[in-house]
C-alpha cells in the first residue's frame, strides 16, 4: 500500500487529488456519482459576498481540446452558500476549500469574515486571477503589488489557511508569486485559464459574448507545467499544480515537476468520476514502482 | 438518477444524408428516461473532441435509447461515423422534461417540431399515447429531406402532418405558420414544441395570445450536461424575476411563460 498522503504545512491531505474551483459545482453536484470523502481536497466554486449574476451567453464554446469559458462567476454569495450548501458538505471527510471572489480586496476580507463564522472549511483559495470580469481580462494577480495588497489584508482577516490562485496571463509568473508569498499566503495554486477568444466565420462576431475568456483542458497542459516548475523552485510555500490534468500521467508530471498537490477541472466536465480514476492510476503508478510515499515523487525532477 | 454508462453498445443506426438515427443498449438509463430528457455523448476517448455533446432522447424501449441528430460540427460527424456494434460512453438521463405526465384522456394536444428539433418529440408521442392522448403532431423541415422521420411516424400511426419551407412536403411555409393556421380549428389544451428557436418564438406568441400553456425544449451548447459549470444558460423568469437559468438542469423544457425570448438580430 502507497502512503499518498501529501502534507502543504497547514494541512495535511489524504492524496494530492483535488477537484479545482469552477469545475466541480459546490460539490454535492458530484455526491450521486462518488463519495466525496475520497478525495484530497475539494474546491467550491467561487463565490462573491453576494449572489452573482453571470455573463450573457454564449458562455462556452470548445476549442482543440480545449474549454473556452465565460461564465462570470454567476453564484449564490457567501451567505447562501453556508445557510444551503455548507451543512451538506460536513459529513464528507475531505478538505473543503471555499473560493473567494471580490471587486474590492475588502469584499475578499469581508466574505472570509463571514465564512470564518461558520464550521467545516478547511482554508480559502483567493480568486484574484478570473479572466472573465473586466474587459481585457484585469484581475489582481496580474499585478506583483495588488497580488500583495489583497492577499495580506485576507491573511490578516482569515482565522484559517489561504491558498492564492494565480493568473497565467502575465509576463513573470514568478514574481506575483513570490509576492504572494510575502503577503503570507500559505500556498499558491496555478494556473487559472488562458485569456482568449474565438471568431464565428459567418458572423465575423466574437463566439463569446464577453468576447474573451479563460482557456482550460489539456490545451494548456504544456505551458501550466511550464509555470508550475518555475514557481515552485523559486518558492518556500506549498504549489498547487493545474491546468489540463485528465489523467494520472499528467499529474505525475506535475507532481515531479515541484507541486505538492494537483487540481483537477476540465476533466471534471467530461467525466463525472475523473479525480477518482486519476487517485486509481496515482496508486497503480507507486504500487507498481516500489513507491511507498507519494510524497517521494514531489520535485524529484531530474533537471 | 444519472447514470454514467462507460460502455453503451450500440444497437443499431440508420441514416439519411445529414441526419443519424443511433439506437444504444443501456438498459439502466432507458429505465429511468422521461421524454424531454437528454443524454451526454463522450464523442471519443481522447481529447478532441474535448467535451461530452448533449442529446435529446428521442425514444426509448426497455433495453435500448435512441438519439436523433443532424451533423452540424467535428462532434456530430465523428458520431455519425461510429457503427454498430461499438461502445460508447454515455452519461443520463439528464434535465427535466415535458409535462406529458400530467396530461389526461381524450386531452387535445398539439406537438411542434422543426428539423432536427423534432429529436425528443417521437419519445413525447410514445408518452402521450401511453396515457391514453393523441396528440396532432406538426412535423416542419426545409424541404422533404429535412424530415427523414416521416415515414417512422406515419407507420406508428401518429396523427402528423408536414410543412416544408419549399412545399417539396405538405404544407408550404414554416412548421409555426401552419401549426397557427390549425389552431383555429383545432381547441388544442396544450403545445409542446422544440426546432429553432425562432420557430419556437413565434409558437410561443400564438400560444399566449390564445391562453394555451406551452413547453419549450431549448438548445444550448453545454460544458457538462449535469449543473456544474454553468455555460448553458439561458434567460428564464422565475419568481417574477430574470435570471440565467442552467439548461441542463433547470431545463431542457421550459414552460413558455418563463421564457425570456432574446431579440431577433435582423
Amino acid at each position: 500500500m502507497t502512503d499518498l498522503s501529501v502534507d502543504l504545512g497547514f494541512i495535511k491531505l489524504k492524496n494530492p487529488v483535488i477537484a479545482s474551483s469552477g469545475t466541480f459545482g459546490y460539490g454535492l453536484e458530484f455526491a450521486p456519482f462518488f463519495d466525496l470523502s475520497k478525495l484530497g481536497a475539494f474546491v467550491v466554486k467561487g463565490l462573491y459576498f453576494s449572489p452573482c449574476e453571470g455573463n450573457p451567453p454564449p458562455r462556452l464554446v470548445e476549442t482543440s481540446s480545449g474549454l473556452l469559458n465565460a461564465i462570470g462567476l454567476q453564484g449564490i454569495g457567501v451567505q447562501r452558500f453556508s445557510e444551503e450548501i455548507l451543512p451538506k458538505l460536513r459529513k464528507f471527510k475531505t478538505a473543503i476549500i471555499v473560493n473567494i471572489c471580490g471587486q474590492s480586496d475588502e469584499e475578499y476580507a469581508s466574505s472570509i469574515e463571514f465564512l470564518d463564522r461558520q464550521k467545516g472549511i478547511s482554508a480559502y483559495e483567493l480568486n484574484i486571477s478570473c479572466p472573465n470580469l473586466k474587459r481585457d481580462g484585469l484581475c489582481p494577480a496580474l499585478d506583483p503589488k495588488a497580488t500583495f495588497s489583497v492577499v495580506s489584508l485576507a491573511k490578516k482577516r482569515s482565522s484559517r489557511p489561504v491558498i492564492t490562485k494565480l493568473s497565467p496571463n502575465v509576463t513573470d509568473i514568478i514574481e506575483v508569486a513570490i509576492s504572494a508569498q510575502e503577503a503570507g499566503t500559505d500556498a499558491v495554486s496555478l494556473v487559472n485559464t488562458f485569456l482568449a477568444m474565438a471568431v464565428d466565420v459567418e458572423s465575423r462576431k466574437p463566439v463569446l459574448a464577453n468576447v474573451f475568456g479563460g482557456l482550460s483542458g489539456p490545451a494548456i497542459k504544456p505551458i501550466a507545467l511550464r509555470m508550475v516548475y518555475q514557481v515552485a523552485n523559486r518558492l518556500k510555500i506549498p504549489v498547487i499544480g493545474m491546468g489540463g490534468i485528465t489523467s494520472g500521467k499528467d499529474a505525475l508530471e506535475f507532481l515531479i515537476a515541484g507541486a505538492r498537490a494537483v487540481s483537477v477541472g476540465t476533466a471534471n466536465l467530461i467525466d463525472p468520476e475523473a479525480t477518482l480514476r486519476i487517485i486509481e492510476e496515482l496508486e497503480r503508478y507507486c504500487h507498481e514502482r516500489g513507491i511507498k510515499r507519494i510524497e517521494e515523487l514531489i520535485g524529484s525532477i531530474k533537471a | 438518477m444519472m447514470i454514467v454508462d462507460p460502455r453503451a453498445r450500440i444497437a443499431d443506426k440508420k441514416g439519411w444524408g445529414n441526419y443519424f438515427l443511433l439506437s444504444f443498449e443501456s438498459p439502466r438509463i432507458a429505465s429511468e428516461s422521461c421524454a424531454g430528457q437528454f443524454i451526454m455523448v463522450r464523442i471519443s476517448a481522447h481529447p478532441y473532441p474535448l467535451l461530452r455533446r448533449p442529446f435529446s432522447i428521442h425514444s426509448k424501449d426497455e433495453r435500448h435509447i435512441e438519439i436523433f441528430f443532424k451533423v452540424a460540427g467535428t462532434g456530430t460527424a465523428l458520431l455519425s461515423q461510429k457503427k454498430t456494434g461499438e461502445s460508447v460512453d454515455i452519461l443520463g438521463p439528464l434535465g427535466k422534461g415535458f409535462s406529458a405526465d400530467t396530461a389526461v384522456e381524450g386531452e387535445e394536444v398539439a406537438v411542434v417540431g422543426g428539423g432536427r428539433g423534432i429529436a425528443p418529440l417521437y419519445f413525447l408521442a410514445q408518452e402521450l399515447r401511453g396515457r391514453r392522448v393523441s396528440p396532432k403532431i406538426f412535423y416542419g423541415g426545409k424541404s422533404l429531406e429535412d424530415i427523414p422521420l416521416k415515414e417512422k411516424f406515419e407507420r406508428e400511426g401518429f396523427d402528423v402532418r408536414f410543412s416544408t419551407d419549399d412545399g417539396s412536403c405538405g404544407y408550404k411555409g414554416f412548421v409555426s405558420d401552419f401549426l397557427h393556421e390549425e389552431l383555429e380549428k383545432l381547441s388544442a389544451s396544450r403545445i409542446f414544441a422544440c426546432g429553432p428557436e425562432a420557430m419556437m418564438k413565434k409558437i410561443a406568441l400564438a400560444a399566449r395570445v390564445r391562453n394555451i400553456p406551452a413547453e419549450f425544449s431549448l438548445e444550448s451548447q453545454m460544458g457538462c450536461g449535469f449543473g456544474v459549470c454553468w455555460g448553458c444558460v439561458k434567460r428564464i423568469r422565475k419568481n417574477g424575476k430574470a435570471i440565467w437559468a442552467k439548461v441542463c438542469e433547470e431545463g431542457p423544457v421550459f414552460s413558455g411563460e418563463d421564457i425570456i425570448w432574446p431579440e431577433s438580430e435582423e
